[in-house]
C-alpha cells in the first residue's frame, strides 16, 4: 500500500494544544479516506508542526449504483428536479416498473485525487481550540499562521491549494519542502517519505517525535541531578509541557542563590514551576535542594553559560520579587488587615469579604462543638482565614491564597490549629485533594463552604446545566466529603440554619439540603455505588445527617444483594402494582387490617409476620442497627410469596374480604417504604 | 547580523537600545512615530496603534510610548516596578509572512545571538478588557524572560480587523537591564556617559508613588472621569474620531488612578471597564466611518 505522508507546519502551537490537535488529524483523516482505508496510522506533534502517516489503498475502485426516481407517472417539473440534484440527463434514465431507475458507474478514482479533494475541507474546518486570521485578507484561520503544507503520497506531491473563489487561502499549497530548527538550521528543504523527514530533520535539529523528546528530557535529568548529588523531583505535567515548547531539548541546571531559599517552599514552587516551568529538585535527605533545571530549545555554542546565567537572573529576580513581599508582608499582623477586608467585594448582591467574616466566625464557633473543636480557636481561625487576601503575595499569586496565610500567622504567633485551619479552610480544593482532618480545620471549612452556599442561594444564584460560576457544586461536594471521610455526625439542617444568619436574604434551607443531597447522590454514581438506593432512602426519610444517610444506604445495597432481598423488592413492586390497579376503582386503602376477615392460612401469616416486623424494623432503625431493621424485614419475604401464591385478591363476590386484603398489601408497602421508597430502586 | 560577542562585552546603552530599534525597525518600513502626548497604561492605547489597526489601509508604525500603571508605583525601592515606564511598540499592518523572523532580528541587533541566548515563543493570548480588542500571541522568552510580547490583532474596539496586523510590544527597562546585566533598574546606564536610569527617574517614582496611593483627588478624578465620557460622546456626536479618542485615553488613565487609590470596588470595577469599552467602541466605529468615506 502506498504511504500517505502529510506535515502542516506553523508558527508555534501552545503546547497545551499539540497533542490534541495530532488526534484531532489523525480522526479527521481516517474519516474523510475511509474510502482508502487507511492503515497503521501514526501522528506526530510539536511547537511547530503536526503530521502524519498512514497507508493508504492506491485508489477506490469502480462502482456502480442506481437510484431510485420519480414514478413514471411524476410531472415533468419532479423529473427535472431530481436530474438536477444528480447532475444527470434524460439518457440516464431507464424505466423500472412505476419508476424511473437512474444507473451511475462511478469510475475507479486514484487515491490521489481523493486526497487532494479531502484536505482543503479538513483543513478549513480544523477544530483547534482558538484559530485566528493573519496576513492578507483570507478568511482561513489557524491556531497560529499556518507556512507550509508537506502533503506526499509515495514520495510524490498530492496536489492541492487552500484557494477558495475569491480567497487566496494565503497562497498556500501543498508541496515536499519543509524547514528544520529555526536556529540551528534556517531555511527549507525537500523530503521524499515519513523516514526520509524524520531522519533529515534529525539532522537539522529537530526531534520530531514527543515521547522521544520527553525520554531525552528524563535521561538527561537522571544523571544531572546525580551529578551535583541531589534528587529530581518527577513532574510528569510539566515534563509534557516543556516538550511541547522545545523542538531540541537540551537540559542545564542552575544555581538558586542561597539568599532566597528560606522562602516558603510553596512560594518557590509558583515561581520556578508555573512562571518559568523549572524542574525541582531536593536533597538525598528531603529538603529542597538549591537547584533548578531548565529545558532548552538550543545547543549553545557555548556549552550553556549565558543561558544559565540568564535563567539564574531571571529566577533571582522572581525571587527577589517574593521577598520584597514576604518581608513586607509580615511587617504587619494578619488580624491588623481584617478591617482592611470590608473594602473587598465578595459579591455585589452578598457584601464584602469583611461581611463574610463576621458570618464565618459565628458560623465556626457553632460548628466547632459539633466537630470536637475549641469554639475559640476555631473563631479566631475564621477570623483570620481571609485576611491573606489583602497581601502583597497574594494580591501577585492568588494561586497562594491560605498557604501565605498560614505562615504570616504562624509569624504571628498563632495557635498551629489556627494557623493550619487558615490554609486548609480552603480545602478540599479538588477531587486530588483531601479534606481536613483536623477539628478546628473542619470547622473553618464547613463554615466557608456553608457560608458559600447559603449566600448564593439566598441571592438565587445557582448552578444551571451549563455554568457553575460560584463553584457551589464544588463547595457542596467538599460538604460532603469532609462529613464523609471523617465519618462526622452533624446534621444538615442545623448547619444550614446556622449558616442562613446574616444573608443578605432568607436562605431557601430545603432546597439546599437537596442540593447538597443531590451532590452525593451524583459522587456515589461516579463511585459506581448505588445511588439510586441514596435516593429512594432520602425520598422515604429525608435525613441531614449524611453518615446516617450513608450506612443506611449500605445496609438496604446489602439486602438487595441477597436472594431475599431480591425476591422482597419484587413482592413489593407486585404489591405496589396491585394498589395502584385496585386504587383507581376505590383507593386508596389505607386501614387497618381485621383478623376476622383473613380467612386464607396464607393471608393469616403474612398479617401476624407484618404485625410483628412493623415495629421491631422501626426500633431497629431508631437506634441505627440498619442491618438488623434488614434481616428483620427480610422474614416478610416467605409469607409475603406465599400470599401471592396462594391468595386472590381480587375475588369479586366478597367485597370486604377484598378490602381487608388490599389493606393488608398497603401495611406490607408502606411498612417497606419507612426504610427506603422501594419504587425508587432500579434492577 | 551585528558582532554579538563585541555586543555583550560592550552593551548597548538605555538610549542606544532605543536608537537601534529605530534604525531596525525604520528599515522596515515602519514610520518612527514620538510618544503620544497624554497618559496611557500601555503602548497598544497610542492611536497609530488601536485605530490604525482598523479600515483597510496598510500600515507600519514603531514608537516609544511612556507607560504609566499607577498601581506599578514602589515609590522606588523595588529594583524591578515602576509606576513609569517605556514600551517599545511596533505594528504592521497587514501581519507580513516574516513577522517571527523579523522580531528576531531585532533582538539579533541589540545584541542577543540566537544560538547563545535561548529564545522561545510561549502561548499568550493578549486581551483588553477596555479597548475591547484580542489577539492571539506568545510572549517572547530569552534564557526564560519575557522579552516582549506578540499578537496578530483580531478585533479592537469591539470591531473585528479587516487586516490583522502583527502588534509586537518590548518593555525597554527589563530588556536593558538584561543587555547590561543589571539587576536593579536604577542602575541602568542611560547614555553610556554616566547618566543612570535612576539619575533621571528615581525622584519621579517617589514622587508619583505618594501622588497615585495617597495624594490623588478622588472627588477630582472622578468628576474628570465623568467629563472626559460625556467630552468623549460630544464629539463622537460631530464624527471627530481622534479628538474622541483622547477623551477615552483620559478616562481610562483616570480610572487607573482611581484604582490605585483603592476607592474602586470588585462590582464597580467591571462597570467602570465597560464604560471605558463603550467609548472605545464609539471611537473605533467613528474612526472606521472616516477611513471608509
Amino acid at each position: 500500500m502506498p504511504e500517505l505522508f502529510v506535515e502542516l507546519f506553523s508558527e508555534e502551537i501552545p503546547a497545551r494544544m499539540q497533542a490534541r490537535a495530532a488526534e484531532d488529524l489523525r480522526r479527521l483523516l481516517t474519516e474523510a479516506l475511509a474510502a482508502l482505508s487507511p492503515e497503521d496510522v501514526r501522528t506526530f506533534h510539536g511547537p511547530r508542526r503536526i503530521a502524519l502517516v498512514a497507508q493508504v489503498a492506491g485508489a477506490v475502485a469502480a462502482a456502480a449504483t442506481v437510484e431510485r426516481g420519480p414514478r413514471l407517472s411524476a410531472p415533468e417539473q419532479a423529473l427535472a428536479g431530481f436530474l438536477r440534484k444528480h447532475g444527470a440527463t434524460r439518457d440516464d434514465l431507464r424505466p423500472d416498473g412505476d419508476y424511473w431507475m437512474l444507473e451511475r458507474i462511478s469510475e475507479a478514482q486514484p487515491a490521489a485525487s481523493v486526497i487532494a479533494a479531502a484536505m482543503p475541507p479538513l483543513l478549513r474546518q480544523f477544530p483547534w481550540p482558538k484559530s485566528m486570521r493573519w496576513g492578507g485578507t483570507s478568511d482561513f484561520t489557524w491556531v497560529r499562521p499556518l507556512r507550509r503544507i508537506v502533503c506526499l503520497l509515495d514520495g510524490t506531491v498530492v496536489p492541492f491549494a487552500l484557494r477558495d473563489g475569491d480567497d487566496d487561502g494565503h497562497g498556500l499549497a501543498s508541496g515536499n519542502l519543509t524547514e528544520g530548527h529555526r536556529f540551528h538550521a534556517p531555511g527549507a528543504f525537500a523530503v521524499e517519505s515519513c523516514a526520509d523527514w524524520q531522519a533529515k530533520l534529525r539532522t537539522r535539529y529537530v526531534v520530531v517525535d514527543a515521547g522521544h523528546r520527553s525520554e531525552a528530557i528524563e535521561n538527561d535529568l537522571g544523571p544531572l541531578s546525580d551529578r551535583h548529588g541531589v534528587v529530581w523531583v518527577p513532574d510528569a505535567g510539566l515534563l509534557d509541557e516543556v516538550t511541547g515548547l522545545v523542538e531540541w531539548p537540551v537540559v542545564r541546571m542552575g544555581r538558586i542563590d542561597a539568599a532566597y531559599m528560606d522562602l516558603p517552599p510553596e512560594v518557590m514552587q509558583v515561581s520556578m514551576r508555573v512562571n518559568q516551568r523549572y524542574f525541582a529538585f531536593r536533597e538525598p535527605q528531603g529538603g529542597a535542594a538549591p537547584w533548578f533545571a531548565f529545558v532548552a530549545n538550543i545547543e549553545p555554542e557555548d556549552g550553556g553559560a549565558t543561558m544559565i546565567a540568564g535563567n539564574e537572573r531571571v529566577l533571582r529576580a522572581r525571587f527577589a520579587d517574593a521577598r520584597y513581599f514576604w518581608d513586607l508582608d509580615r511587617s504587619a499582623r494578619l488580624e491588623s488587615r481584617v478591617p482592611a477586608l470590608d473594602s473587598v467585594t465578595f459579591h455585589a448582591r452578598i457584601g464584602t469579604q469583611g461581611a463574610r467574616v463576621v458570618r464565618l466566625r459565628r458560623l465556626a464557633a457553632r460548628i466547632a462543638p459539633m466537630v470536637g473543636a475549641d469554639p475559640a480557636l476555631a473563631e479566631r481561625a475564621a477570623l483570620l482565614c481571609k485576611a491573606d487576601l489583602t497581601t502583597g503575595m497574594v494580591g501577585e499569586f492568588p494561586e497562594l491564597q491560605g498557604v501565605m496565610g498560614r505562615y504570616y500567622a504562624l509569624h504571628d504567633g498563632e495557635a498551629p490549629e489556627v494557623a493550619d485551619a487558615v490554609r486548609d479552610h480552603y480545602a478540599p480544593k479538588g477531587p486530588n485533594e483531601a479534606p481536613p482532618a483536623a477539628p478546628v480545620s473542619i470547622a473553618a471549612a464547613l463554615a466557608d463552604k456553608l457560608d458559600l452556599l447559603a449566600g448564593f442561594f439566598a441571592i438565587g444564584e445557582r448552578p444551571t446545566g451549563s455554568g457553575d460560576p460560584y463553584a457551589l457544586r464544588r463547595a457542596a461536594l467538599g460538604v460532603i466529603r469532609i462529613v464523609r471521610e471523617n465519618g462526622l455526625r452533624l446534621s444538615l439542617d442545623a448547619l444550614i440554619e446556622a449558616a442562613a444568619e446574616g444573608q443578605p436574604a432568607p436562605v431557601p434551607a430545603a432546597d439546599l439540603r437537596d442540593f447538597i443531597v443531590e451532590r452525593l447522590r451524583v459522587q456515589m454514581r461516579a463511585e459506581g455505588a448505588r445511588h439510586d438506593v441514596l435516593a429512594a432512602i432520602f425520598k422515604a426519610a429525608p435525613d441531614g445527617d449524611i453518615v446516617r444517610l450513608l450506612a443506611r444506604t449500605d445496609a438496604v445495597t446489602a439486602f438487595l444483594g441477597t436472594q431475599d432481598g431480591r425476591d422482597l423488592l419484587a413482592g413489593h413492586r407486585r404489591a405496589a402494582n396491585i394498589l395502584r390497579i385496585e386504587g383507581r376503582k376505590d383507593g386508596p386503602f389505607e386501614g387497618a387490617v381485621e383478623a376476622g376477615l383473613l380467612t386464607e392460612p396464607a393471608e393469616r401469616v403474612l398479617a401476624e409476620v407484618l404485625a410483628e416486623i412493623g415495629p421491631a424494623a422501626l426500633d431497629l432503625l431508631a437506634r441505627e442497627d440498619f442491618a438488623g431493621a434488614m434481616a428483620v424485614l427480610a422474614r416478610l419475604r416467605a409469607p409475603l410469596d406465599a400470599f401471592f401464591d396462594q391468595v386472590t385478591v381480587n375475588i369479586g363476590d366478597n367485597a370486604a374480604l377484598r378490602r381487608n386484603r388490599l389493606f393488608l398489601l398497603n401495611g406490607v408497602r408502606s411498612t417497606m417504604d419507612r426504610i427506603a421508597d422501594f419504587s425508587q430502586i432500579e434492577g | 547580523m551585528p558582532d554579538t560577542a563585541q555586543a555583550a562585552e560592550n552593551p548597548l546603552s538605555f538610549q542606544d537600545l532605543i536608537l537601534t530599534l529605530h534604525r531596525y525597525w525604520a528599515a522596515q518600513g515602519c514610520v518612527i512615530l514620538q510618544p503620544y502626548d497624554m497618559e496611557m497604561g500601555a503602548g497598544t492605547f497610542h492611536p497609530a496603534t488601536t485605530l490604525r489597526a482598523l479600515g483597510p489601509k496598510p500600515w507600519r508604525a514603531a514608537y516609544v510610548q511612556p507607560s504609566r500603571r499607577p498601581s506599578d508605583g514602589r515609590y522606588g525601592e523595588n529594583p524591578n516596578r515602576l509606576q513609569h515606564y517605556y514600551q517599545y511598540q511596533v505594528i504592521m499592518k497587514p501581519s507580513p509572512a516574516d513577522a517571527q523572523d523579523l522580531l528576531l532580528g531585532s533582538y539579533a541587533a541589540m545584541g542577543l545571538d540566537p544560538l547563545r541566548h535561548d529564545f522561545r515563543f510561549v502561548e499568550d493570548d493578549w486581551e483588553s478588557p477596555t479597548l475591547g480588542a484580542w489577539g492571539l500571541g506568545w510572549e517572547v522568552w530569552c534564557d526564560g524572560m519575557e522579552v516582549g510580547q506578540f499578537t496578530y490583532f483580531q478585533q479592537v474596539g469591539g470591531i473585528p480587523v479587516v487586516l490583522p496586523s502583527f502588534e509586537m510590544t518590548y518593555g525597554l527597562e527589563r530588556l536593558a537591564m538584561y543587555v547590561q546585566d543589571v539587576e536593579n533598574v536604577y542602575d541602568l546606564d542611560f547614555n553610556g556617559a554616566g547618566t543612570s536610569y535612576g539619575d533621571v527617574f528615581l525622584r519621579a517614582e517617589r514622587e508619583y508613588s505618594a501622588h497615585n496611593f495617597e495624594h490623588a483627588d478622588t472627588a477630582m478624578l472622578t468628576r474628570h472621569f465623568e467629563d472626559a465620557e460625556r467630552e468623549c460622546a460630544g464629539l463622537l456626536g460631530h464624527g471627530l474620531a481622534l479628538p474622541a479618542y483622547d477623551q477615552c485615553i483620559k478616562a481610562s488613565h483616570l480610572f487607573n488612578l482611581l484604582d490605585a487609590r483603592g476607592v474602586i470596588s470588585v462590582a464597580e470595577r467591571a462597570a467602570y471597564i465597560a464604560r471605558v469599552r463603550t467609548l472605545a467602541k464609539g471611537c473605533a466605529e467613528a474612526w472606521v466611518a472616516g477611513e471608509a468615506g
